[in-house]
């Protein structure tokens, strides 16, 4: 079977500070699979060398069993690559609308057109609305997106990267900074992600990662610890020594 | 108005919109001693209109847009002085092309950077496009200007007369051709995305835009409109002088565009406009400290009203509106 997204012995160096050392990690479509580990281990490095935003040392990355190694971050988006950021990377200015359609439009195609007026795009404007209203969006469509409370931020965040239809999701910590009370809705919200979408979550909020994630890899000092099911991960000695503590289960 | 762009945006031309044209045809019956002038003001807008397009949407700092005002002022008169071409639309295409070519070839070098090392690379275009002009004195005519320059009549017909009526119609004509060409521009997907180039570059990336084609797409279009206004201004004042390239016309217009507000289409009519009026009425109050005015509204202007004077408009139409409301 084809994976959705591999990485094979991914290396990442910054002078003699190794952030990343032989990572392997596989995603079958449609999987929901967690990245955790504890801060500086690694993890937003990954997911930037996956994206592209970071070259790799060494190592391969696959997107549907097609080398994007050394892929632009645009290709690998059009391949079906979308991302959301740790801390949120909105269009700040502009209304909420036009923050997913821009990415739509790209998607689409359509985002280098010179000439039709922008909203003369009804399938780009519609869509939009479309997601919007999947994450109870609607009324804020026109709202400049940095009007909004920090939580619908992150829901933005997730729609514009849901916009580029992908198949391999990474989401960077989507409940970041988000208040416990909002969090649910975040956490509703991914359960309602489309179950053809391959996610890859890296969260610090290990309910919402043990109540989301079918899988989850452990990523301690750039090197994989172990990778399983939620229960053999709460259950492994190791992962509670380094990152869960050893109250929980 | 502030920043158009965006797919919830309405493209239809607002009745304010037709404002300065309106002002534009009035000062033509009203003010006839001063068309030569408006011509000058005119052809400003245009430049600055060129610039708002890639500071104000694309978000590229430049101080070096003269480079391509200049070589359009120096190739329009350069064709007609020493080619012997005369016809004023071919001289204003030639224009358009040459700054369009210096445009695409150093928008492909400075877009691959940013910030700083950006700013003093098109600084330095600006610096060699104006020692160029200075050293090639047998083409160009140096430190003395480039003179003998003959525009023949538009389409054979309209001859530039002593008074400016043709000029200033020729421009101003010219000036709605390439505002509804830049409106146009605005209001489409791909001025929604140079909006959001400078709102988040990272996020353009991780959308899969092609960012760096867009940005040089805008900037090669913006060099073409600059080239075009320089053409004008060549036309007009049939002389080139080398005030047209360097520092001083690339950071005059910024300041002209922060005057009147960046990113807002109209601030590229209204920062001009006030720039150039102010800077006669003080040239002739105070012609040895006129600078220091323009350096006052400057300041005042950065300091309170940091969306330029259009800005100032915007607050004082919401707070009409909120005691409306009220």
């Amino acid at each position: 079977m084809t994976l959705a997204l591999e990485t094979r012995a991914l290396c990442k160096s910054f002078g003699a500070l190794t952030v990343a050392d032989r990572v392997d990690l596989r995603l079958e479509a449609g999987v929901r699979h967690a990245l955790i580990g504890p801060n500086g281990a690694g993890k937003t490095t990954l997911v930037n060398m996956i994206t592209g935003r970071l070259a790799p040392s060494a190592g391969q990355i696959f997107l549907g069993g097609e080398d994007v190694t050394r892929l632009s971050q645009a290709a690998r988006v059009r391949r079906g690559l979308g991302r959301t950021f740790q801390i949120n990377a909105l269009f700040r200015d502009m209304s909420v609308l036009d923050n997913v359609a821009l990415g739509i439009a790209e998607r689409d195609g359509v985002g280098g057109r010179l000439w039709r007026p922008a909203s003369a795009h009804v399938r780009v404007c519609a869509e939009a609305l479309e997601l919007l209203a999947m994450f109870g969006l609607t009324d804020d469509a026109d709202r400049r997106v940095l009007d909004l409370p920090y939580g619908k931020q992150r829901l933005v965040e997730i729609a514009i990267a849901l916009g580029l239809r992908p198949t391999v999701l990474l989401l960077d910590e989507p409940a970041a900074g988000v208040p416990s009370l909002e969090s649910h809705r975040i956490l509703e919200s991914l359960e309602r992600l489309p179950a053809s979408i391959a996610i890859l979550i890296i969260e610090h909020d290990m309910d919402l990662v043990f109540r989301f994630a079918q899988r989850i890899t452990v990523l301690v000092q750039g090197e994989v610890l172990c990778e399983g099911a939620p229960a053999e991960i709460a259950d492994d000695p190791r992962v509670r020594r380094v990152y869960l503590g050893e109250r929980r289960g | 108005m502030k920043r158009p762009a965006g797919y919830g945006a309405d493209p239809t031309i607002r009745w304010t919109e037709w404002l300065p044209w309106i002002a534009a045809v009035a000062v033509f019956f009203l003010l006839p001693e001063y068309l030569l002038f408006g011509a000058r003001i005119l052809t400003y807008i245009l430049f600055a209109l060129s610039l708002d397009l890639i500071l104000g949407y694309a978000g590229i700092v430049t101080l070096g847009h003269s480079a391509f005002f200049g070589l359009g002022a120096y190739t329009a008169g350069i064709l007609a002085a020493r080619v012997g071409l005369h016809d004023p639309l071919i001289l204003l295409a030639a224009a358009a092309v040459a700054a369009a070519l210096l445009g695409v070839a150093t928008g492909a070098v400075i877009l691959r950077t940013r910030g700083l090392t950006q700013l003093m690379l098109t600084l330095a275009i600006a610096a060699v496009c104006l020692e160029i002009a200075n050293k090639a004195t047998p083409i160009t005519g140096g430190a003395d200007g480039l003179s003998g320059v003959t525009i023949a009549p538009i389409l054979g017909l309209f001859r530039f007369d002593l008074f400016g009526k043709t000029a200033y119609l020729y421009c101003l004509l010219m000036l709605f051709a390439f505002w509804w060409v830049v409106r146009r521009l605005v209001y489409s997907p791909f001025g929604a995305a140079l909006t959001g180039i400078r709102e988040n570059t990272p996020r353009m990336h991780a959308i899969g835009a092609p960012v760096y084609r867009r940005l040089l797409i805008a900037y090669t279009l913006a060099a073409t409109i600059a080239g075009v206004a320089g053409a004008l201004l060549t036309q007009t004042n049939q002389f080139v002088g080398l005030n047209v390239l360097g520092f001083e016309p690339s950071g005059e217009l910024v300041v002209m565009l922060v005057l009147g507000g960046v990113g807002r289409l109209y601030g590229a009519f209204v920062g001009p406009l006030a720039y150039l009026i102010a800077q006669d009425v003080l040239a002739k109050q105070f012609p040895q400290y006129w600078y220091l005015g323009i350096g006052l509204i400057l300041v005042l202007v950065v300091l309170f009203a940091r969306g330029g004077l259009l800005g100032i408009a915007d607050a004082l139409a919401a707070r009409r509106r909120r005691r409306g409301m009220a």
